[in-house]
């Protein structure tokens, strides 16, 4: 619209926020990309450009493939948000698939309730399952005999180890980030026209195979934004794993934020937060898209 | 404008009252008006007709100011409006949607426009009462705009846009919105309540039927360009290119070459339609000239005996449909054209008793001042 | 055709189980006896009283508040301006720069976006002294600031959405009706997208109530935040003083929860209305 740019005062409407971000954002991330290219010195701030022949130093990244620590790293890492984001999707979708079909009053209430635990505080949620999953809690006690129960007596044990486990650290995840599954999912799903459905089994289609035929197909943008929405912070997650996750086994995140506070080499701290950059730029560029898309569908809508 | 202009208030008067000058707009490469001229008069509804993407939308939101022309420029009672901005136009604007303030009542959006006039309270509170009676409104003032139906907010809006007595009021598909029923009975309340305030309308529409009953003139327009202007009975009866003729209404094309012309009259070749045929001539005709012959399908008479007369060719009925007022019959001839004829159900006709049925042989004739003749 | 959808009702008894067990489980652990924060050992509501008269979390829970109405008030304010912009101003140099550093903070891990805020800030406070030679500290201003980028782009979205999907021929047509622009911004624009502002200030509050990751990184000594605090006494081990905690937050969410769902429903039922007598004036 063009009326709006006329006046001088829109300049300061842009202006303002634009300059924060940049100030704030823009500026501190140029400085870590950078900080990746500089030298650790004993100095204060402890580093400096140019210490070797090259201004740039590429030590940094040359360290991240030597040592096998940050492969490590970054393959749990990996590890977990997947398998975090395919729990996530498994427990999520039928759960956004059953909110469409429920009546309209119980779809408000279950949508509310799905939403809930995202207004409480997430670390109170990681710190429910810690109690839960400690070797005396009534919830370890209760798998401990539905295991025994199941396998022969030389496997029993007295509880089952879940604290501090890659197990702990996906479960925590789901926990954690399955609204953010559910929510665009069902986003996606109510808008879905339900005489699709109904076409399809009046084409001689059985509800499953409806379900494989028509809903599933057009919620593929819907399980795209959920499984980013999951898989991304999920990667770089430090709470939960510092948390509940394998202390010898560590996850990005927790290397990142070691390499700066304790071993206070900042350079490296920004090349392993830049690599996890590059290795995040193909799923967010993908989010972004369906994301564009999605907002331009909605300005295109009466 | 002087007295006498202002005294007449209901008749058109001759002068242009708004003029369009090779107006062009263009978004990116896309030109969406393509050097328009207009000029519309004092008083008179204008409809801008046309397809969806024809640039009459465009044409609206230029007289409105919210685009502003890529060249050219735009006079409104002789005062050049071109660079002058939406708030500041004399004119005002009906929109699609209605765009109603939904957070104002029916009162407060009528009186939105009022605050920037110099009145007092109580001119104000009169002018909305004055405009509330105008759309039969008065008992709806204090309802917020989902309270009312339809129809209703269709009518506030119009107040809105009245209530600072523009110089021009636009409207966008005024009726679109509307269900048939209620549409009908809305044109026949714009055109009462246009009469009653003399206010210059531009109605932007894609319904030529609208467009017909409403507007005292018309533009018809093609990818940003305007084909034909004139009366809703000119653009009809006498349309100027194969477009508007194909645009308005259905027709049926024969192509064909003039063989004589004598006097007034013309003799036709219409190989497609099988023989030779005498139409009223044009200026500018003359034996040897390509010429497409354009008919309505209401101007043909059908019977199931030679009528002997001029004009007059046999053919097949190859489908017929009954649509309530009269049938539409789709007459095969022996060249394999097909020939809409519309035939009025003067009298209640039950089903065996038609003039023709499929595969009925019948005679098709018209009288030599029907047809079009358009040679581009 | 109506076939009850068995599969998914069990999926979603299931999934809310997931969901409210281990939150019900801490509920009903925060009236335990037992120091023992996992093992039941009777009913007792001492430790709300240890947790009310623990002024470390009294205090912590002071700053967190504040922070977060400065925050959220600022990046309320940051991201409508923001949201216009992006959804109303069609062409001006540098928007694809400002949508991308919009999104940007959305999708960023947290960790980078913590480390760089803190390096900015280490570098600031340097430069700072070696011009004027004061000695700054990372606190309450620096998480303040750090919480206003990091939620004025959730608000930013917010804005941007609900403008894109409202109609902009009401702003054109107060435009049309002699409004100037920044009039029809008072008027108009601002009057309708005020739910969408204040569901951006709430959650912009919400998420500044709850960050850990970046604050951890950009507070310094003296200023612990209610969830840096939870962090470290949770990093040690679990305390059934925090159970208590946990309760009084579920609770408080709840009824706010309740009382907007109660609204929402008045305001649904009266909409209802409202057609009725819509249809009926229409007779």
């Amino acid at each position: 619209m063009r009326w709006f740019n006329i006046r001088g005062w829109s300049d300061v409407t842009i202006a303002t926020p634009y300059l924060w971000l940049v100030i704030f954002f823009l500026i501190p991330f140029l400085i870590v990309v950078a900080m990746s290219f500089a030298t650790r010195t004993t100095t204060s701030p402890p580093f400096s450009f140019g210490v070797t022949d090259n201004y740039l130093d590429f030590r940094n990244y040359a360290r991240l493939f030597q040592d096998d620590l940050y492969i490590r790293a970054f393959l749990t890492s990996i590890k977990n948000a997947a398998m975090a984001t395919f729990v996530c999707l498994l427990v999520g979708y039928p759960m956004a698939l059953g909110l469409t079909r429920v009546s309209k009053s119980a779809r408000n209430i279950l949508l509310m309730l799905v939403i809930l635990p995202f207004w409480t505080s997430f670390l109170l949620r990681v710190y429910a399952w810690i109690g839960l999953m400690g070797t005396n809690s009534w919830f370890n006690k209760l798998l401990t005999s539905a295991y025994n129960t199941l396998v022969p007596q030389a496997w029993e044990l007295n509880s089952i180890h879940l604290m501090n486990t890659n197990f702990a650290v996906v479960l925590v995840t789901v926990y954690s980030y399955l609204p953010f599954m559910i929510l665009p999912l069902y986003a996606n799903l109510e808008k879905l026209d339900m005489t699709l459905n109904e076409a399809a089994m009046d084409l001689g289609s059985r509800p499953f195979r409806v379900f494989l035929d028509v809903t599933l197909p057009l919620s593929v943008p819907g399980i795209i934004a959920g499984g980013l929405l999951v898989f991304i912070p999920a990667c770089g997650e430090l709470v939960i794993p510092g948390l509940v996750g394998n202390p010898s086994n560590p996850m990005i995140g927790r290397v990142i934020s070691d390499e700066f506070a304790s071993a206070r080499d900042w350079p490296m701290a920004s090349a392993v937060a830049v690599a996890l950059l590059i290795l995040m730029v193909g799923p967010m560029m993908l989010y972004t898209y369906y994301d564009a898309k999605a907002q331009e569908k909605k300005a295109m809508e009466p | 404008m002087t007295e006498t202009a202002t005294s007449q208030k209901t008749a058109a008067s001759s002068a242009p009252f708004i003029r369009i000058e090779n107006v062009s707009k263009s978004f990116g490469s896309f030109k969406a008006v393509d050097s328009v001229s207009l000029a519309i008069k004092k008083g008179e509804i204008f409809a801008l007709l046309g397809g969806s993407g024809c640039g009459k939308t465009t044409l609206l939101r230029m007289l409105a100011g919210f685009e502003t022309p890529t060249t050219g420029k735009i006079f409104i009672d002789g005062q050049d409006m071109t660079n002058i901005p939406a708030y500041e136009r004399p004119v005002n604007m009906m929109f699609q949607s209605y765009a109603l303030f939904p957070h104002m009542s029916v009162e407060k959006n009528i009186a939105y426009g009022l605050k920037h006039e110099k009145m007092t309270d109580a001119q104000r509170k009169d002018r909305v009462r004055e405009m509330l009676d105008l759309v039969q409104l008065s008992q709806f003032g204090h309802r917020k705009p989902h309270q009312i139906s339809g129809g209703q907010r269709q009518r506030v809006a119009l107040a809105r846009a009245l209530a600072r007595a523009p110089k021009l009021l636009l409207l966008d598909e005024p009726l679109a919105a509307l269900d048939k029923k209620l549409r009908e009975h809305t044109q026949f309340e714009l055109m009462n309540i246009q009469h009653k305030t003399g206010v210059t309308f531009v109605v932007v529409t894609h319904d030529q039927e609208e467009a017909m009953i409403l507007s005292d003139r018309m533009a018809v327009m093609d990818k940003g360009q305007v084909k034909q202007v004139g009366a809703p009975t000119e653009v009809y009866e006498y349309p100027n290119s194969k477009f508007v003729a194909g645009f308005i209404g259905s027709i049926n094309f024969a192509e064909g070459k003039v063989a004589a012309v004598n006097g007034d009259m013309a003799e036709i070749d219409l190989p497609s339609m099988g023989g030779r045929f005498t139409a009223c001539s044009i200026p500018g005709l003359e034996a040897g000239k390509d010429i497409t012959l354009a008919i309505r399908p209401e101007k043909i008479a059908i019977s199931r005996e030679n009528p002997g007369t001029k004009n007059a060719v046999q053919g097949v009925v190859n489908d017929l449909g009954y649509l309530g007022k009269d049938s539409l019959y789709k007459v095969q001839l022996p060249s394999g054209m097909i020939v809409s004829v519309n035939l009025v159900n003067a009298r209640r006709v039950g089903e065996y008793d038609r003039l023709a049925v499929w595969e009925d042989k019948v005679w098709l004739s018209f009288e030599p001042g029907s047809p079009i003749l358009l040679t581009n | 055709m109506k076939q009850r959808p068995t599969f998914l009702i069990t999926a979603l008894c299931f999934g809310f189980a997931f969901l409210y067990v281990p939150i019900l489980s801490m509920i009903a652990f925060s009236f335990n006896n037992s120091r023992l924060a996992t093992v039941w050992g009777g009913f007792s509501t001492k430790w709300y009283g240890k947790l009310l008269s623990n002024d470390k979390i009294i205090d912590a829970a002071i700053l967190s508040l504040k922070i977060a109405l400065v925050s959220a008030t600022v990046a309320t304010i940051l991201g409508t301006m923001a949201g216009i912009t992006l959804a109303r101003f069609r062409r001006f140099r540098g928007r694809t720069v400002l949508s991308g550093l919009v999104t940007a903070p959305l999708i960023m891990p947290e960790v980078i976006t913590g480390i760089s805020m803190l390096i900015f800030f280490i570098l600031i406070a340097t430069m700072i002294e070696k011009l004027t030679g004061l000695r700054t500290q990372r606190g309450f201003t620096t998480v303040t600031l750090a919480h206003i980028t990091f939620s004025l782009t959730f608000v930013t979205t917010i804005i941007q959405s609900r403008l894109l999907s409202a109609d902009i021929s009401v702003e054109e047509a107060a435009l049309d009706l002699g409004s100037r622009p920044w009039q029809v911004m008072k008027d108009i624009t601002l009057p309708i997208i005020s739910p969408a502002i204040l569901s951006g200030w709430l959650l912009a509050f919400t998420i500044s109530l709850d960050d850990v990751v970046i604050t951890n990184f950009t507070t310094g000594p003296g200023a612990t935040t209610l969830p840096i605090l939870i962090w470290s006494k949770v990093k040690l081990g679990v305390t059934p003083d925090i159970n208590a905690l946990a309760t009084i937050t579920v609770s408080i969410v709840t009824i706010g929860v309740i009382f907007a769902g109660i609204a929402m429903n008045r305001a649904e039922r009266r909409r209802d209305l409202d057609a009725q007598m819509a249809f009926r004036s229409n007779q």
